[in-house]
């Protein structure tokens, strides 16, 4: 390189830093639409790719279908006896009560911290005194509503108990429709799930005639 | 600048060299008439693949209720294809057991889900109208695209017996089945065109989404590119 | 808004007495002075960054429905294909993230041999480059195994082999890696454990050590020059500098959205790639009693493997073809100190060193091809020569220019005529 170039060449590199923010308001009106712009069509993106994250982590069809309405059947049990059955992996109690058993259902209504059903652990069609469609047949889940225990059963009656369920992990009682004693730590009666029956001595858990 | 234009042609081009090489392996396989959104053709390769194929192969991987998707109702479901004791939100399991299965025929049958990824759509549908007569094998058939296989021909009734010719390699229909060449052939392509959706459900779903991914990042891309010009407008 | 503005100001201002936050903003993003002429091949750094984080967010996802069982581990696949909610999006996301990451950082490695990013003072931006390309590597094979198809069984199968070929401890080290006398459920587990946890951890110390080396001595350019030479007296800043952010920040979210729409429409129209991103052979379930006719690593192993198979064993010994294979990845390390050429970028190289580039490249797209495909798809020669395969004696020419390119680089560079550079970066 001549000198005469070389010196052209520092005056070249002498002349301020490359960039010179431009802050004409055009320009700037510019920048601030696009960074708009982009920054919510950015954000509606990753709104949207977050979706199939987030369902990924709903109940696979595996889990639908192992939580699937099942069918069963209650032609064996003896009057006075129940069966336990599964729904969705909890234990599914269907207990024949005997008359004189549905009788005295009505005798601790006093004792009883929700006797007249008004927390909705039934459906509708279960808000009865019996707690059934059938009064016969008592179906509920079998699992205690205090700290999910499964009550074991006590069907014998004595001068102050008409049978029922008492939960061996913290001592909740509940009677032959599962409804809860006062006293208990449990809050509230047991479960009833949806249910229909199909024929008389058959009965679809999960699934009732409103939602078919 | 001009080297780098230069290596990147040679780049493209050399990325693309493997991509010619593919394919072309051992046999002619035919052209397997897929089309995933013939629903008519989907539900008639279900029915095949329940009555012959489910008897000895599982597709474990494949739930009855899947089959909404390809316009079948709950009901046809039930009352049609599932076989007695299955639920429909259950997969296609097989009552054969496995190890009795490999006494029988040499191997246990695989599980046909995924055969179509594994295989191709096109060998499955060359493999099923493949089946002629061979006395030297112990079931009494052999297979063009699968020399010495374990599988007997299973849809013979339909097909007929087809006979090998050594010299010219091509196979003769010696003795007609129930059904014609070309309904033979609709048959296997509807049971191949099931067997590729069962491979992949969610294909349709997925070229379909496809378009309004690229349509959206296309208008991402545009106010990106404006965005960038905006603020290198500083830069000289 | 001037309240809003205020409270903002308070809070910042209460983080930045308890933790450096505005100043490595500034360090790395407002006030990190890139060159102002980065040219496309510039847009890989970043766009490696964006797959490591989709790797790592799918792979949360993907592991919470994987097993990583024998009996169960190609199902759970399937059932997350099927089963799960979106669960095939989040899998192909993973898998063509997978092979994505290998083209993006081959790219960026590109990027560095042609401008001698590599070179002082940024040896050791390199160094923990080739650190990251190597825990790559790893965290892809250990990967592949996991959905226990029959080209993952006995991929893991022949790789863990080539341990075995290590003279007199070999087989002990073989035994080792698998827990087992072959690959089975133990090294399912155990590579799963690799997978999902160890490597990415050491990928992620290794990037973060990457880009803090970057930002301590400054980035290069296709011009190969030092811009912090030439400051403004005034601010200190480099003349031909730029703020990062948001110049680059820009910039590269253009890159990403091009990218992210190959990504798309890999995912969504050809996720399998032919058979090279999803192997057909992997749809069916790892049998430890039949290999498959063909066995083939994945596509971004294959120059490594072609020269494995090019090497000619000693005896009966394997293990010349496996240490070429090991040196034919580690050398990329030796790059700073093997280039002795006075100028840095391709630019103001010489014809000497662009042929030998150029030859470099061509062997590796050649050994890459080649890996792919049986070494007898060409047939052989005739008796002239020894009826070798013509795939293999093509491999073994292009396996002598791969090494030669390196071995050979302290005299070629030296020897090269090249051009002057200026002392601002061009165009």
């Amino acid at each position: 390189m001549s000198d005469k170039q070389n010196d052209q060449h520092k005056a070249d590199t002498q002349t301020g830093a490359s960039y010179q923010p431009n802050l004409s308001a055009q320009v700037n009106l510019e920048k601030r639409n696009f960074l708009i712009a982009t920054s919510a069509v950015g954000a509606i993106g990753c709104a949207v790719v977050a979706v199939p994250f987030v369902k990924s982590m709903t109940p696979s069809e595996r889990a639908k279908a192992a939580g699937a309405p099942v069918e069963v059947d209650i032609s064996k049990i003896a009057p006075g006896d129940m069966m336990v059955s599964e729904y969705r992996g909890q234990p599914l109690w269907v207990i024949h009560r005997t008359d004189e058993q549905i009788a005295s259902l009505g005798n601790h209504n006093a004792q009883l911290i929700d006797p007249d059903l008004d927390v909705p652990q039934q459906p509708e069609y279960c808000k009865n005194k019996e707690r059934a469609i059938n009064p016969k047949y008592a179906v509920m889940l079998g699992t205690c509503t205090h700290l999910g225990c499964s009550p074991g059963q006590n069907f014998t009656v004595t001068p102050d108990w008409n049978g029922g369920f008492i939960c061996a992990c913290h001592g909740s009682k509940f009677d032959l429709s599962g409804r809860v004693f006062k006293g208990s730590p449990a809050p509230t009666n047991l479960v009833v799930p949806k249910h229909q029956y199909l024929t008389e001595t058959t009965l679809l858990i999960g699934e009732d005639k409103e939602s078919a | 600048m001009k080297t780098i234009n230069h290596i990147k042609k040679v780049l493209l081009t050399l990325a693309l060299l493997p991509l010619l090489a593919v394919a072309s392996e051992g046999v002619n396989l035919d052209k397997a008439p897929i089309d995933m959104s013939d629903h008519g053709s989907l539900q008639r390769g279900a029915r095949t693949f329940v009555n012959y194929c489910l008897n000895c192969h599982s597709a474990n991987y494949m739930r009855y209720n899947r089959l909404l998707d390809i316009g079948l109702t709950e009901k046809q479901i039930k009352e049609n294809l599932l076989l007695a004791g299955d639920k429909i939100g259950g997969t296609m399991k097989v009552a054969i057991n496995k190890k009795d299965a490999a006494k029988w025929l040499g191997v246990a049958p695989p599980d046909l889900s995924v055969e179509v990824r594994a295989r191709g759509a096109d060998w499955v549908y060359t493999y099923m109208r493949g089946f002629y007569r061979d006395s030297t094998r112990p079931t009494g058939w052999n297979n063009t695209v699968f020399d010495k296989v374990g599988m007997p021909h299973v849809l013979y009734e339909l097909q007929g017996e087809q006979v090998l010719d050594h010299d010219t390699h091509e196979l003769k229909l010696a003795k007609p089945g129930r059904l014609s060449i070309e309904e033979y052939d609709t048959l296997v392509g509807d049971l191949t065109n099931f067997m590729a959706y069962m491979a992949e459900p969610v294909k349709q779903q997925r070229n379909q989404l496809g378009w309004f991914v690229l349509l959206f990042l296309g208008v991402l891309l545009v106010l990106t590119y404006k965005l960038k010009k905006a603020y290198w407008k500083d830069i000289h | 808004m001037s309240l809003f503005t205020k409270k903002t100001e308070e809070l910042l201002g209460w983080v930045d007495a308890r933790f450096p936050l505005t100043s490595n903003v500034k360090a790395h993003l407002t006030e990190y002075y890139a060159p102002k002429n980065f040219n496309f091949w510039y847009f890989f750094g970043s766009l490696a960054l964006l797959v490591l984080v989709l790797q790592i967010v799918t792979g949360i996802f993907l592991t919470m429905h994987y097993k990583p069982e024998a009996d169960l581990a190609f199902a759970s696949v399937e059932y997350i294909m099927r089963d799960v909610p979106w669960g095939w999006l989040i899998r192909y996301m993973h898998s063509t993230g997978a092979s994505l990451f290998f083209v993006v950082v081959y790219l960026h490695m590109f990027r560095g041999l042609l401008y001698g990013s590599y070179r002082n003072p940024r040896e050791l931006i390199w160094l923990f480059g080739v650190g990251i390309f190597l825990a790559l590597m790893g965290e892809a094979f250990f990967g592949y195994l996991l959905p226990w198809g029959q080209m993952s069984y006995w991929g893991a199968q022949v790789i863990t082999s080539l341990f075995g070929t290590v003279p007199f401890i070999g087989p002990d080290i073989a035994e080792w890696l698998r827990g087992d006398y072959l690959t089975s459920d133990a090294t399912l587990n155990r590579f799963f454990a690799f997978h999902v946890i160890a490597l990415p951890l050491v990928i992620l110390g290794l990037v973060a050590a990457h880009i803090l080396a970057l930002h301590e001595v400054g980035s290069n350019n296709p011009d190969g020059i030092e811009i912090k030479k030439l400051k403004d007296k005034k601010t200190g800043i480099p003349l031909d500098g730029i703020p990062f952010h948001p110049y680059y920040s820009v910039k590269d979210l253009v890159g990403v959205v091009v990218f992210l729409m190959v990504f798309a429409a890999i995912i969504f129209f050809a996720p399998d790639m032919g058979g090279y991103f999803l192997e057909a052979n992997n749809f069916v379930p790892a049998d430890p009693l039949v290999t498959p006719a063909h066995i083939a690593p994945t596509w971004y192993f294959t120059p490594y493997y072609s020269i494995l198979r090019a090497v000619p064993p000693i005896g009966i010994s394997q293990f010349p073809g496996v240490a070429a294979m090991g040196l034919s990845v580690v050398i990329f390390a030796l790059l700073p100190w093997l280039d002795r050429s006075p100028v840095k970028s391709i630019r103001y190289k010489g014809n000497l060193y662009k042929a030998w580039l150029a030859a470099f490249v061509v062997s590796f797209l050649i050994l890459g091809y080649l890996g792919t495909i049986p070494a007898d798809t060409y047939g052989q020669f005739g008796a002239w020569l020894g009826k070798a395969d013509i795939a293999t004696v093509v491999a073994r020419i292009c396996s002598v220019v791969y090494f030669a390119f390196f071995f050979l680089m302290p005299w070629y560079s030296k020897k090269d005529k090249t051009k002057p550079v200026p002392e601002r970066v061009t165009g």
